[in-house]
C-alpha cells in the first residue's frame, strides 16, 4: 500500500517538542533543587490502591492488572482483592516499622468499600492520591470530553465523601491520557499529574500542572510482574539506583547534581506477599538508614520543589 | 535485494571457520563500538497502513514519555559513562533530533560522535513509501546532519527497521559505506547492491539494550554479564583466528540511562575497555579499515 505525499511532511518539525504541554530541558542543568535537611536522594513510596470489578468494561481499555480468563474469572478479581485485604495491610506494618510516610494511589471505589483500610492509612499520615473511580475508568482521547470530565469530578467527589481528604494529586490508570486531560485536571483544582515518565524531576506544563514523576521502570508490576524478578532482585535494583543518585546528587561531569528522586511504586498484590514483603522490609530499613535519603510522601516532595521554583 | 525471490540475494554464504586473517589497528582482536540511538518520537504521528505507531489513541503518554526520558536526563548519564572510558559513540540518529533537541546532537558532536542516520522519526516507517519518498528521506538525512555536525553520514540504520526492497540499493546509489540492518554475522561483509558497494556491519540485535530489558527482562546487571560474555568470546575468537570480529553495544539512553541499570552497565564498560584486546572504534573507522583488507 502506498502512503500520501504527507507522509514525508512534517509540519511539526522546529525547535522544541512537537507539542506544546511543557517546554524541554535538560534535567542536569536546572538550577539544583535542594531537600529538607541536606539529603539529596528523595525517595518516594507510592502504592496503588485499586479495585477490579469482575465485569471488565474495556472502554475505552482494559487496565493492566484486569480480568484474564471468560466471566466469572474468580482467579484474578480475588488475587487482586487480596492485595487490598492482606498485602498492604503488610505494607502499612512496613511502613510503620521504619516510621516512613507514603502516597496512597486510590480508586475511589476502594475508599467507599474498604473505610477501615483508608482510615489506617490517614491514621498514620500517608498522603491520598486520585486514581479515577476503579479499574474500569480508563482515559485515552477516544473517552468523548463530558464523559472525560464527569470521571475526574466523580472520582474526587467519591473520594472526598468516603475518605474526607481532598487530593492534590492524580495518577490516570496506566498512566493514560487524553490530549484534554491535563486541562481537566487543572480544572478540577488538581495541583499534580504522576503519569508522565520522561523526566526524574518535577516539572511544570504550560497550563500550570506539575508532573511528579512515576518511573515505571521502577515499578513493581514492571520489575516483578512484568520481567519476572524476585523481590531480591527487585530491591537490589532500588539499591543500584539509590546508589547512582545519591552520586549523580553530588554533581560531576555533566551536571552540578542537586536533589534526586527515587520513585517506589508498589502494589499490594504483587509486593505484599508473604514470600516477597520481607524484601521490600529489607529496603526500607537499609534506605532509611542512608544518610542521603529523605522519605516522603509524594505532597511533601511537589511542595518541597514548588518553593524553590 | 532479489525482490520476492525466496533468499533476497543480499549477501554470498561465508562460513565462519577459516575466515581470512583480518588485522585490527595495533593488533586488536575485537573492534568494539558503542551506538546510542539518539531518536525523536512523536507524539502524534500520520497513520502507516503498515504498521501502527502507538499502541494507545494520541497521546500515549506512556510510549512517548517513556522514550523523551532520553532528552531530557538520560543521554547524559549514558553519554557521560562513555567518555569516561574512552569509547566514542557512532549515533544511530532520528535526524528530525536535529531539529527538535539541538543540544542533545550538540553534546554527541562535542565528544567526539560519528553520525548516522536512523530515518527523519522513529515514528515514520519505509513501509510502503515511494522510491520519490524513500529519495527524498535518504536526502534529507544527509543535508540535515551536514547542517547540525559538519559530517556527511556513510551509514543507515532504518527507522524504527522498517525496509523497502530497493533501501540498500540506493544506500550504495547515495554513496553510504555501511548499513546497520543485517545481522547474519560477527564480521563486516559486503552486500550486494545494484551498483557500486555497501559494507554490512555487525550492529546487534542480541545485546541491544532493548532486547535484554523488553524482551528478555534482564536485570540491569544481567545486561551488564551479558555484555561482557559477548565481549570475552569475539576477543577470544578474533585472538585465536587472527581474523578480526566486531563487537556493537546499541544502546537508548531512555533504557540503559535509567538509575538501577546505568552502574552496571559503567562497571560492564569499564570491564571491556581495559581489556588490551578491545579497538574502541566507530562504525566508519571498522569499515574503512576492513574495506582497505578487502
Amino acid at each position: 500500500m502506498s502512503l500520501p505525499s504527507e507522509y514525508t511532511e512534517y509540519p511539526h518539525r522546529r525547535e522544541g517538542y512537537d507539542h506544546d504541554y511543557y517546554k524541554w530541558s535538560n534535567m542536569h542543568a536546572r538550577k539544583p533543587v535542594q531537600w529538607p535537611d541536606g539529603k539529596s536522594v528523595a525517595v518516594w513510596l507510592c502504592v496503588s490502591l485499586e479495585w477490579f470489578p469482575i465485569t471488565p468494561e474495556d472502554k475505552p481499555f482494559r487496565a493492566p492488572g484486569h480480568m484474564v480468563t471468560p466471566y466469572p474469572d474468580y482467579r484474578h478479581y480475588t488475587v487482586r482483592d487480596y492485595g487490598n485485604r492482606v498485602g498492604v495491610w503488610r505494607m502499612l506494618d512496613a511502613f510503620k516499622a521504619e516510621s516512613v510516610r507514603a502516597s496512597f494511589a486510590t480508586n475511589a471505589a476502594v475508599a467507599e468499600r474498604y473505610p477501615e483500610l483508608i482510615e489506617a492509612v490517614l491514621a498514620d499520615g500517608h498522603e491520598i492520591i486520585a486514581h479515577s473511580t476503579d479499574m474500569n475508568s480508563t482515559i485515552t482521547s477516544e473517552l468523548p470530553e463530558e464523559e472525560e470530565r464527569a470521571l475526574i469530578t466523580d472520582s474526587l467527589s467519591r473520594l472526598e465523601a468516603a475518605s474526607g481528604v481532598k487530593p492534590q494529586g492524580w495518577l490516570s490508570i496506566a498512566r493514560s491520557q487524553s490530549w484534554r486531560t491535563a486541562d481537566l485536571l487543572t480544572e478540577h483544582g488538581l495541583k499534580y499529574t504522576c503519569d508522565w515518565v520522561n523526566d526524574e524531576l518535577p516539572y511544570c506544563f504550560k497550563n500550570g500542572l506539575v508532573n511528579l514523576p512515576l518511573n515505571t521502570e521502577l515499578s513493581d508490576r514492571m520489575i516483578v510482574a512484568t520481567q519476572q524478578h524476585s523481590a531480591e532482585g527487585w530491591a537490589q535494583m532500588m539499591r543500584d539506583a539509590f546508589d547512582w543518585l545519591a552520586a549523580e546528587a553530588k554533581g560531576n561531569d555533566y551536571t552540578a547534581g542537586g536533589g534526586r528522586m527515587l520513585p517506589i511504586h508498589l502494589t499490594p498484590y504483587i509486593m505484599g506477599l508473604p514470600y516477597r514483603i520481607g524484601a521490600l522490609e529489607q529496603l526500607l530499613t537499609d534506605l532509611t538508614a542512608r544518610e542521603e535519603a529523605w522519605i516522603a510522601p509524594g505532597a511533601d516532595i511537589f511542595a518541597e520543589w514548588e518553593k524553590q521554583q | 535485494m532479489i525482490e520476492g525471490a525466496p533468499d533476497p540475494g543480499l549477501y554470498d554464504y561465508h562460513p565462519y571457520r577459516d575466515r581470512p586473517k583480518l588485522a585490527w589497528p595495533e593488533g586488536k582482536s575485537c573492534a568494539v563500538w558503542v551506538a546510542p540511538n539518539l531518536e525523536y518520537y512523536e507524539i502524534d504521528p500520520p497513520a502507516n497502513p503498515h504498521r501502527k505507531s502507538w499502541a494507545k489513541p494520541h497521546p500515549d503518554v506512556v510510549g512517548y514519555s517513556y522514550r523523551d526520558h532520553s532528552n531530557r536526563v538520560s543521554h547524559w548519564r549514558m553519554a557521560d559513562v562513555m567518555s569516561r572510558h574512552g569509547f566514542p559513540g557512532s549515533v544511530s540518529l532520528s535526524v528530525g533530533l536535529c531539529d527538535h533537541h539541538p543540544e542533545v546532537v550538540a553534546d554527541g558532536v562535542k565528544r567526539g560522535w560519528e553520525f548516522f542516520s536512523h530515518g527523519i522519526y522513529n515514528t515514520r516507517y519505509s513501509y510502503g513509501m515511494s522510491e520519490e519518498q524513500e529519495r527524498a528521506i535518504i536526502e534529507d538525512s544527509i543535508e540535515t546532519v551536514q547542517r547540525a555536525t559538519g559530517q556527511r553520514i556513510r551509514g543507515w540504520l532504518a527507522p524504527a527497521l522498517t525496509h523497502t526492497p530497493r533501501t540498500l540499493d540506493l544506500l550504495a546509489e547515495y554513496d553510504f559505506t555501511y548499513t546497520c540492518d543485517l545481522y547474519h554475522d560477527d564480521q563486516v561483509q559486503d552486500v550486494k547492491v545494484a551498483s557500486g558497494q555497501l559494507a554490512s556491519i555487525p550492529y546487534s540485535l542480541e545485546v541491544n539494550d532493548h532486547y535484554g530489558f523488553n524482551v528478555y527482562g534482564m536485570s540491569g546487571r544481567e545486561y551488564a554479564d551479558c555484555l561482557i560474555q559477548q565481549y570475552e568470546r569475539l576477543a577470544d575468537e578474533g585472538e585465536r583466528t587472527g581474523s578480526g570480529t566486531v563487537m556493537c553495544i546499541p544502546l537508548h539512553a531512555y533504557l540503559i540511562g535509567q538509575p538501577h541499570r546505568i552502574g552496571p552497565f559503567e562497571e560492564a564498560l569499564a570491564h571491556i575497555a581495559a581489556d588490551p584486546r578491545c579497538w574502541k572504534a566507530r562504525a566508519g573507522e571498522i569499515v574503512d579499515v576492513w574495506r582497505a583488507a578487502q
